[in-house]
């Protein structure tokens, strides 16, 4: 990707809180108008990474460019492109839905006359129109996100950071929220949305998997589950756990991790395949199936995980 | 650059908060009417009515004119009569009364021998304040009583007197006092109370976060939170000095223009530091008590409004210099009581002006958009 198209550049971006290395020298681009998602267990960095992209928290070392602008050294004057959603709900509770909206038009300066135009596209998407005079703390949980959300969108910034805006989220909502990011993202917007949901990761057009504050890996969602293609198979069996622990030990196994009633096998070559079912024989479990499955993400951040020894 | 969209924003967004808010609502407009009110009415260094036990030993015509002169003088009530002196000390116990007065037997005939007569009061002194006042009417009543006899050429020894005029204050009333010092005093509570919360309360709920992340600069933040309580506290001095002046008798001779004018630069210094304190904290239970301890009862104790600044010990007069409340209260006393004008609290004018500068200052500097 060149210079030209990264609307947001990491340059081993890191912050430290005493001893504790939070963020460990992330460097990365996103372009413009991508959809890019950090995705990590908690703890990982995902929310001290958009603090300091989102200009709230200046980083130990290292930069951000966003659009260009320095965030170590100007961050208030990249503010006016940017849009920020906390993960704890950072709308005042005590004032109505339109007055929250109406409050943060105000403070990046939106034109009164294209305001409430605004307004009414956003309340399209959010179905918020209904609760306009509700204070937004009687609003429920995926009601508040979208209000969070349309705060963020209501100045039309070039970059919308989210941080887990689905975390705690009822599914309708949820879907809600994704339609309008991919609206948003149709539209020029570039998006970069913390989740530690692995099975939205696959929305992502690009993913950065985040582990205690280091990148472990960056690229398409198919592209890391590519890599792990031919290699993962779930395993139906009786004692999973005895299972499991027969097969980790293997060298031609990666991981074994239990999945629900199953045991999801990562093997670090897919020629063998064979060794699973005759491990298990041999063992005296009774094996009732061994299929090869597509991997899914959370294939690849166990793969990622694992091969980083972190695990 | 400052935004003036972005001001109002800040301010109109504290109002509605706050018109929502009925906890701060009554303390910011409940409290000051009660306290004018507490003080006014119940605390006051005023000692009247005070219950006086007498022993008369002579029981004459002559100590019966000394009894009445007590008794008309307006502060003594005469409630026992006692046979023995012996009688007294249970009463005090009990705080029956506070005054005995012992006449002596030989009180008619030193006087009609021409010779001083002795007149023994004993007062509770528990509380020493009030025995000092009581000791002090008892003179005086004493002092006319003998002026009188004077005048009948009955004692030929002139008792040196001295007339005393008090000025600005003339019935020495506390109640003058107090109401121009507790304008002083109840703006310092809005200041400290209210805006410690504001600051401290956006961190909690975790809307500051959200807040630093917009383009608002903090100028904009601190000026538009203080406005509103800027508008509090003005008309708080309004409803305080209304009260004063019409339900207790206060005089106003001053100037109420140059009251506002100095009353809005003190208001903008405490209300900066309550937000000063509030950003410091980033809690509302913390912030409140920071805000009692360095701005509440500095200028409740330390700043003239109860206790003299004149007789405390050398020290604590030199950390009342720091006490902005402690200027304020001239300047209120001085317009209200003796009318002047700004002629006379130049200084203080300019002390009030630097304060509203330093409190701004502080909390801008202090106020930072950033977590942690």
């Amino acid at each position: 990707m060149s210079q030209v198209e990264a609307m947001v550049s990491l340059e081993r971006l890191t912050r430290r809180f005493g001893d504790v290395t939070a963020v460990d020298g992330l460097s990365f681009d996103v372009a413009s108008a991508e959809l890019f998602g950090l995705v990590g267990p908690d703890g990982s960095g995902k929310t001290t990474t958009l603090r300091m992209l989102a200009g709230v928290l200046l980083p130990t070392e290292g930069d951000a460019l966003m659009n260009g602008t320095s965030m170590a050294r100007n961050p208030e004057s990249a503010k006016p492109d940017l849009a920020y959603m906390s993960q704890r709900f950072g709308l005042y509770s005590d004032l109505t839905v339109r007055e929250n909206l109406h409050f943060y038009a105000d403070l990046y300066e939106v034109p009164r006359a294209e305001r409430d135009q605004r307004m009414e596209r956003l309340f399209r998407f959010s179905n918020l129109g209904p609760f306009t005079e509700r204070l937004a703390g009687k609003l429920s949980g995926g009601m508040k996100q979208k209000l969070g959300l349309s705060c963020a969108l209501i100045h039309q910034p070039k970059i919308l950071l989210l941080d887990e805006p689905t975390f705690g989220v009822d599914p309708i909502s949820r879907r809600d929220l994704w339609l309008i990011v991919h609206e948003m993202v149709a539209e020029g917007v570039t998006v970069i949305v913390s989740t530690a949901y692995m099975d939205e990761a696959e929305r992502f057009d690009r993913v950065a998997l985040l582990n205690e504050g280091r990148l472990l890996a960056l690229a398409t969602p198919a592209e890391m589950q590519e890599e792990l293609k031919g290699k993962v198979y779930a395993v139906v069996v009786d004692r999973l756990r005895e299972a499991r622990d027969r097969l980790q030990p293997l060298h031609q196994v990666e991981r074994a991790a239990v999945f629900g009633d199953r045991l999801h096998v990562t093997l670090t070559d897919p020629s063998h395949a064979p060794v699973i079912e005759t491990t298990l024989q041999d063992g005296g479990f009774s094996v009732r199936g061994t299929d090869r499955i597509e991997p899914s993400m959370e294939d690849v951040f166990i793969h990622h995980v694992s091969q980083a020894g972190v695990l | 650059m400052l935004s003036r969209r972005r001001l109002w924003a800040m301010a109109r967004k504290e109002v509605i908060q706050l018109r929502r808010d009925t906890r701060s609502l009554a303390l910011a407009f409940v409290l000051p009417v009660l306290l004018v009110v507490l003080f006014g009415y119940a605390i006051t260094w005023d000692v009247d009515d005070i219950a006086t036990a007498v022993v008369d030993q002579d029981q004459s015509s002559r100590s019966r004119d000394l009894i009445d002169a007590f008794r008309s003088s307006g502060y003594f009530t005469v409630t026992r009569s006692l046979e023995r002196p012996g009688d007294i000390e249970p009463l005090l116990d009990r705080s029956a009364i506070r005054l005995a007065l012992v006449i002596p037997p030989d009180f008619s005939a030193a006087i009609l021998a021409g010779r001083p007569a002795e007149l023994q009061a004993i007062v509770d002194g528990s509380d020493a304040n009030t025995a000092s006042i009581i000791l002090g009417y008892t003179q005086a009543v004493a002092l006319s009583y003998s002026s009188a006899l004077r005048l009948e050429g009955r004692v030929r020894a002139l008792p040196a007197t001295a007339e005393s005029r008090v000025w600005y204050n003339e019935e020495l009333s506390s109640r003058n006092m107090i109401v121009p010092g507790l304008v002083a005093v109840i703006m310092m509570i809005i200041a400290a109370m209210l805006t410690s919360l504001t600051i401290a309360r956006e961190w909690e709920r975790g809307t500051m976060e959200q807040l630093a992340a917009t383009p608002v600069h903090r100028f904009e933040v601190v000026i538009g939170k203080l406005l509103p309580y800027l508008a509090i506290g003005l008309i708080d001095v309004v409803v305080v000095t209304i009260i004063g002046v019409l339900l207790f008798g206060v005089p106003f001779r001053g100037n109420a223009l140059l009251l506002m004018i100095l009353a809005t630069a003190f208001l903008i210094g405490a209300l900066g530091l309550g937000m000063f304190i509030s950003a410091v904290a980033k809690s509302q239970v913390l912030a409140t008590q920071l805000a009692m301890i360095a701005t509440f009862l500095p200028a409740f104790l330390l700043s003239g409004f109860m206790f003299a600044i004149a007789v405390m010990p050398a020290p604590l007069q030199a950390v009342t210099y720091l006490v902005p409340a402690r200027y304020f209260l001239v300047v209120t006393r001085g317009i209200f009581l003796k009318g002047v004008g700004v002629e006379v609290l130049r200084v203080q004018g300019l002390l009030m002006i630097a304060f509203a500068i330093v409190g701004l200052a502080l909390a801008t500097r202090v106020f930072q958009k950033r977590i942690l």
